[in-house]
Formats: C-alpha cells, structure tokens, sequence
C-alpha cells in the first residue's frame, strides 16, 4: 500500500522532535503554573506525561496544543516554531488532543466527524458544495490505512465510546497531524476495550506517530510508555524510560518530599469478623431492573453498620445501577431497599438522604457539584434544612462555617470558600462532590467510582476519607462501586458483579487481583462459578 | 481552563477540626473577610448597568432638562415600569431555574381580563356577575397560579418542552383573554380593584412601591433563604441538585406558580393604572420581549443558574428610561420600535463588555 502520509513523519529527519517544549513558563495571577518545562516528543514515541492535580499538566497539554500562549519559552514542531496563537487550523495539523469527553458530533456521521470543519468540497471549491463521495472515500481510505474497522457512513450516535475515539483519532490523522495528545483516554473505556487501544498507539508509534500519553494509572504509563515525564509544581521533576522505574519512583517523583505517606488502612481481618455482628444497616431485597445497556437481576445483599463492601464489574454489569437504586438516584422495576429496617421509597434521592443516605455519583461533571456556586455552597448542598435558621432563612455565614471544617478534613484546595467549584482542578471538585456526601453524617454512603480521575495522592486521601467515615462514632456502612480494583482496597467485602447479577463474592481481604478480574470476566479460576456463599474466599 | 490556576492559599494546611470547634468558625470567619473582597467584585458586575443608566440619565437632562428630572416624570417612569418590573422578577425566577415562559405575558392579561369581566356590569362589557372586587383580586392571582401549575405540570412532570408548552399557552390564553370579553375591554373597575395600578401615596405610585417591595423580598429570599439557594443550584445544574437531595421538581413546578402569580399581580397593576383590560394587554403588544430584554440585560443567564433581582432590577428600569426619553423627544412614531431594538441591542453588548463572560448569555 501507498503509504504517502505516513513517510511525511519521519521528513524532518531523526532526531528531531516531533513536538518540543523549550522554557516553557505560564503564570495565573499569582500562581507560577510552569516554570521552564522542557520537554521533547521524538516521532514514534510514546511518552507518558504524569503528575498531580494541580501540578501543571493540564497547563502544559493546553500550551502544547495551543488552547493557551506561554508567557515565556518556545513550542517547536519538527524543529520549526509552532504557528501563530489563535491560529487553530494550523496548530490541529501539527498536534491533536484526544479529550477525556468526546469531541465527536453524534448526529453526524462517522465521515463528516473524520472531516469536521475540513471537508472535501467539489470544484468550484468557493460554493463551499461538499463532495460526499470524496469525503466517505477519503475517510475509507484513512481507517484502511490504519486498520480501524468503522463504516464511513455510520451516525456517530450509533458508536461505542471506544469507536467515537477512534473516530477522534482517525480526524487527526486524516488531517496529517503527526502528534497526537491522549488525555486520560481510558477513564471511560472497559478492560478489552483498553487492551485495543494500547495496540493502536503501538500501531500508531510504530508507524511513526508520536504519543503523549496523559494518565493517573500508573500501570497504564509502565504498559504502554516508553518513556515517563513527571510535572510537580510547574516544572519537570522527572523524565527517564519507563524500563528502569518502579511505580514507588513514580509516585515519589510525582508527590515530592512528602512521599511515603500514610498508605490506606487496608481493611484488617478483625474488622471484617467485627463486621458479622453489627446489626444490618443496608438491605437490599430481589432488585431487579431492566433498561437499555445496564439490567439488574434479582440482586439481593446487605451492609452492616461499619462495615465497608465493594462491588465492581464490567460496564453494564449493574454495579453502578445497584448503587444508584440505594442511593434513591433510580428506581427500580421490582424489589425493595432498607435500611436500618424500614423501607426506602423507590427513586427518591430527596427522602434517602434525609433517612440517612450519603452519596457520591459517578460522574461528578453532571450530578457531583453545581459549578456556577461557590464551594461552601456545594458543600453544605445536604444539610440547608438542619443549618437554616428561622422559615428557611439560611445565612452565608451559618454556610461558611459549617462548610470550612468539612473542607478542611477534605483538603480540599481553593481559593477561598466561595469560589465557584467549576473553577476547581478535578481531584477538588471531587472532593468537594465527597464532602457533600459525608456532610450530613449519613448511616450508609454510596459511593461510586469516587477516585476517577483524580491523582494517587488525592485518591488516597478520598479512600481514607470514605474508610475513617466508616469507622466513625455512627458506624456508617459504606457501598463502594467501582471499576477501580485498587479502591477495594479499603473493602472488607467484595461483590462481583456480571450482566446484572451477583457473580462472585470475595469475603476475605486483601483481594487477588487476578481472581477479580477473571470474576468480572464471569469466570472463576480454581474452581466452578458458585453462588456467592459457596464462593472460595480467596487470599 | 487550566486547574492549576486557582492553586491559591491551601485551605487543608493546618489541624483537622471538628465540624462545629471554635477554631473552625473563627478560621471560617477569617475567610469570610477574605471573601468579602470577592463579594465587592460580585457587587460591581452586578452594577455593571450602573454607568449605562447614569448615561442615560444624563441624556435625559441635557435633551429635555427640567421635564424629565421633574417629580411627575420620574414618578410616571416609577409607575410606568412596575408592571414590567414584577413580570420579569416572575421571569428572572424562571430563566434562574433553567426554564423559561412565554405565557407570563398570556397570564398577565388573561388574569385581569376574567377578574373584570366577572366584576364590572354589563354594559362595561362585563358578563354581569358584578362579583365583589375583593374576591376579583383573588380570582386574578388564581388565574396566575393556575396556569403556573399546569405549565409547571406539563413541564417538569410531563417533560414536554418549555418553549412549546409555554408557547402554545400563550396562544390558547390570548385567545381566551379575547374571547370571553368578545374583543370589548371592560371598563369601569372597581375602586378597589384598580387601587394598586392607579393610587399615590404622596407623590409616590403604589405600584412602584408594590414593585419594589416585590423585588426586595425576592432578592432577599434568593440571596437568603434554602429554596431560594436551591433554585440557583438546580439552574447551575439539576442532576447535581437532585443527587443532593434537593426537592427539584417540586421546587421547580413552585417557581413556575410563583412566575404565574407575579404575572397576574402584574397584570392587575397595569389594569389599575390604564382603568380598564384591553384585548391587547399583554400578549397583544408583547411584553413579553421587553420582560426577556430587561432580565437578559440584567445579567440574568439564560441558561440558568445566574443572576440576580439587582440586575433585573436595573435591565427594567434602563428600557423604562429609553421608553421616556423617546416618548419626552416626541421620536417619530413609526420608528420607536426600531430605535427600541437598537438601544436593546447596544445596552446587551456594553453589558457583556462591563460585566465580562458570565454576563448577557
């Protein structure tokens, strides 16, 4: 096959960068975000870019790809100066971010995204007539080219999140770009979906492509990277290959001189026996509830007081809906949820946080916190009945106060209290998006995947937070659903789900990784799939 | 937007407290001083009208002098936009929900029209009920009520879409307003019934004091109590809302009764100051763009979630001082709707300029 594109990769010669980041400083009123990063991209590079919330990450992906100027410094692409500020067509044909939300129009189909903006017109280009059979033609020719399987005339809408990035990867490099930015490209992808995409950034590497790898999994960095740079504090404490580091070097690179802290209380086997005695806080009685995509089937479990039990599964394997329909945030077709012994009213969130239900939703975007108010605000959002004073009346003051201290055991890190929580870096807003749910000092909190995106250290700090919530004076349970294996660390139970049932039940901590898995895989190693009381635990 | 921007002064240093310690409210006051400057700064996007009014206030002086600075010209401004004033603090409301009414300018004519027609004789083309005016009073808040209920209904219970609900309201009320009067305008109000439109306090209209009041009292329930806070909450974003165990569809049907109900307290004052429910009060010479004017040039978002009663306060009162500068300089007829427009215009882009990003969408 003629493969002209690809050659043009390798034009400017070997040894030079494909992106290149010279002294690079940018300030935020009185905030120093970077100061002087150097880093170089070669072509066919995978080089992943790591560090904390807040460390200057973000700063540096939206200056390389030109969303932002520097103050000072240079961006260089295959050794020439990077185009004009402001000047997007040109920047999108040197470099191209792949978003942790999708970029895709859904109503459009899979051609007219590969050419959004750019499309093919028919002669007489100034009419501005697009030439459609151009345009499904070229974009054939592009997934051929590449190996990606997606029909050229299928509406996006129709795709899968893994198809809609590649799609997104596909417009990149359709349009010549040579450099491609992926942020955060797994936080919305499941286990096989991952594995194919790590084989096309290999393909793409292989190829030429240089890869700026973004992510909070570290493992995901030592898989895939060859290479590892790690901001801390606006500049770049670390670049070296990924063969010669362990993920403590990562880590201690990333956190600094405080590395070493305290890691999570995994939960202890005496907390697990104490467990069995509490009386039930939760129980959840033949839930079943069908809907597109994600289904529950007669799901049955309980939670007792200060006890802490994970469920994880695939995508659509009913985890999250199961911690939906306790939280009251859905209502399920048949079945019925207790706590404390008396029953809670189906798909009332309003009357299962009054009964004592704390929650953290998935997605912290949509349902976590109100951007446009201030964190104080966000905070106390569970308890203006019981801070209001006299008819409702509820004094910014009474807020203030009520809400520093819950920031605070959060650290959550802000500008002041009222700063609109829209304005936060994401490991604070979901901070914020926890706070919330722990304000009210509830007897059960549900909370659901509550470390996506966030940094080690801020994940940290939010499963101790959950795990001291469930150790308090109120012995709370907590149900944690997550896709995260590493949260289930502070689990004393662990429930496997698969395609809406329970599959697995893992009673005894620490949970083997492997075994987890093959259960969410619905499969079982060692042993025949039981019903979850005949499930060997496993060590 | 970059997160590292807002690194500013680290709230986690120092010992956890105990929700409630001393040392958690003092630290908690100490911020609040802090945020107080933040506070001044909310204060002057909030104002940012205030230049354009001053301007054109002077406009006014310099054109016409004495006539518009007198104590009857300015009182008639007062009484001139209260109605407009209460109709969009019922919108601002809304628009602050996220959601939006077309028919508040349905409700602010029907509602008075069948408070009249069921008060007045027959020969002031009432239906000869002659109700007592009281009860009349009563009748028209109902009405407003009423049809913020069902709106609210089909709404949020029924979720159909606002614009076309509201829209199609807007129609099946005008129609009604029209049809049970047959096109006549019942005249002849009661005394009591039009007091709040017509009478004076000293030189000062009821109906700007009832305006202000209202304005007041909303401000302050937004500012300072929960449900108002709520509303704010479930128009920056309702998922979140409601995962905070936030009432949001009752609150939301709540806010389009309220909207309703200051429509029709609207309405009746218009119907006091002009004596009398024409066919087009309302709906016929559509108020509602004014209403929608003055709250988006208040700073009122659209999307919901932003704004507050300061800003509407001073949308309502620049178009009332373009509608009296363009009435005091006799400005052709034919052309006051397209002067209207462009003032409108003008008004919205110098407040995006003053007030930045957030203002004007």
């Amino acid at each position: 096959m003629n493969l002209p594109a690809r050659a043009a990769a390798s034009a400017a010669g070997p040894g030079v960068p494909a992106a290149e980041a010279v002294g690079i400083h940018k300030r935020f009123g009185s905030t120093q975000a970077l100061r002087g990063v150097d880093l170089a991209l070669r072509p066919g590079q995978c080089l992943g870019l790591v560090g904390r919330n807040g460390a200057g990450k973000s700063t540096l992906v939206s200056i390389l790809s030109g969303v932002q100027p520097q103050d000072a410094g240079e961006i260089r692409f295959d050794g020439s100066p990077a185009p004009a500020p402001g000047a997007t067509g040109a920047w999108r044909r040197k470099i191209a971010t792949v978003f942790q939300h999708s970029m895709v129009v859904p109503g459009l189909t899979v051609a007219e995204n590969v050419f959004l903006g750019r499309q093919p017109l028919r002669r007489g280009r100034r009419l501005g007539i697009v030439d459609w059979r151009r345009m499904r033609e070229q974009t054939r020719q592009v997934m051929a080219e590449w190996g990606f399987e997606i029909d050229a005339n299928e509406p996006c809408a129709n795709l899968t999140v893994e198809q809609r990035q590649v799609v997104e990867i596909a417009r990149a490099l359709a349009a010549g770009t040579r450099c491609l930015l992926l942020d955060e490209p797994t936080a919305a992808l499941e286990r096989g979906a991952v594995q194919r995409l790590f084989e096309r950034i290999r393909q793409l590497t292989g190829s030429g492509v240089a890869v700026l790898y973004i992510s909070h999994h570290l493992e995901e960095v030592f898989e895939i990277c060859q290479d590892v740079a790690v901001v801390r504090d606006g500049e770049l404490v670390l670049t070296a290959p990924t063969a010669g580091l362990s993920t403590s070097d990562l880590v201690t690179a990333m956190v600094g001189a405080q590395a070493g802290a305290a890691a999570v209380r995994p939960a202890g086997a005496a907390h697990g026996a104490a467990g069995r005695n509490e009386p039930v806080r939760l129980a959840v009685e033949h839930v079943s509830l069908v809907s597109p995509g994600t289904s529950l089937i007669d799901v049955s479990l309980r939670v007792a007081a200060g006890e802490r039990v994970g469920i994880t599964g695939l995508r659509g394997s009913g985890a999250t809906t199961l911690a939906r329909v306790v939280a009251g945030a859905t209502a399920p077709g048949a079945g019925r949820v207790l706590l404390d012994g008396r029953e809670l009213p189906a798909g009332r969130r309003d009357v299962a946080l009054r009964a004592g239900v704390g929650y953290i939703p998935e997605d912290r975007q949509r349902e976590g916190f109100v951007a446009t108010l201030g964190v104080a605000e966000n905070v106390t959002m569970t308890i203006t009945d019981l801070l209001a004073r006299f008819a409702g009346v509820l004094l910014p003051g009474t807020r203030a106060a009520a809400a520093a201290p819950l920031a605070r055991r959060l650290s959550v890190v802000s500008a002041g209290l009222g700063q609109p929580a829209g304005e936060l870096s994401g490991g604070n807003q979901q901070k914020v998006t926890v706070a919330r749910a722990v304000a009210r000092e509830p007897t059960l909190i549900v909370a659901v995947t509550p470390t996506r995106g966030v940094d080690v250290a801020s994940k940290e700090l939010l499963l101790r937070a959950l795990a001291e919530a469930a150790d308090s004076g109120g012995r709370p349970g907590l149900l944690l659903a997550t896709d995260e294996l590493d949260d289930l660390v502070i689990c004393d139970r662990v429930i496997v789900m698969v395609r809406g049932e329970v599959f697995a039940e893992f009673t005894q901590p620490p949970f083997g990784r492997e075994e987890l898995i093959a259960a969410t895989e619905g499969l079982t190693l060692g042993g025949p799939a039981g019903r979850p009381d005949e499930q060997e635990p496993q060590t | 937007m970059s997160e590292t921007a807002y690194d500013g002064p680290d709230v986690s240093s120092g010992p956890v407290e105990a929700p409630g310690s001393r040392a958690a409210v003092e630290a908690a006051l100490q911020r609040q001083g802090r945020s107080r400057s933040a506070a001044a700064i909310s204060l002057i996007r909030e104002a940012a009208l205030l230049p354009v009014l001053i301007v054109l206030i002077i406009v006014g002086t310099v054109l016409k002098g004495g006539t518009f600075l007198s104590v009857t010209n300015i009182s008639g401004i007062g009484q001139q936009i209260s109605a407009l004033g209460v109709i969009t603090v019922g919108e601002s409301l809304i628009l602050l929900i996220g959601g939006l009414d077309l028919s508040l300018e349905s409700i602010y004519g029907l509602a008075p029209m069948v408070a009249a027609w069921l008060l007045v004789p027959a020969a002031s083309f009432g239906n000869g009920a002659q109700l007592n005016p009281y009860l009349g009073i009563g009748i028209v808040f109902a009405v407003g009520a009423a049809v913020g209920i069902v709106n609210g209904l089909l709404i949020v219970k029924g979720r159909l879409n606002g614009f076309i609900v509201t829209l199609g309201m807007t129609i099946l009320l005008a129609g009604i307003q029209d049809g049970i009067v047959k096109g006549e305008s019942p005249f002849n109000l009661p005394g009591a019934f039009g007091y709040l439109g017509s009478a004076y306090i000293g030189k000062i209209p009821v109906s700007l004091i009832v305006t202000a009041i209202v304005f007041v009292v909303v401000g302050l329930f937004l500012r300072y109590h929960r449900i108002g806070r709520s509303i704010y909450a479930i128009g920056g974003n309702r998922e979140a809302a409601r995962a905070a165990g936030i009432k949001v569809n009752r609150i939301r049907i709540g806010v389009y009764v309220a909207g309703g109900t200051l429509a029709a307290l609207a309405g009746l004052m218009e119907a006091g100051r002009v004596s009398s429910v024409t066919g087009s009060q309302g709906y016929g010479e559509g108020i509602i763009f004014s209403v929608f004017a003055a709250a988006v040039i208040g700073g009122v978002s659209l999307q919901g979630g932003r704004g507050n009663m300061v800003g509407a306060a001073s949308g309502v009162i620049l178009l009332g001082l373009i509608q009296n500068i363009l009435d005091l300089i006799n400005a052709p007829n034919y052309w006051i709707d397209a002067i209207n427009g462009a003032v409108i215009l003008f008004a919205l882009i110098l407040a995006r300029i003053i007030g930045g990003e957030a203002t004007a969408e």
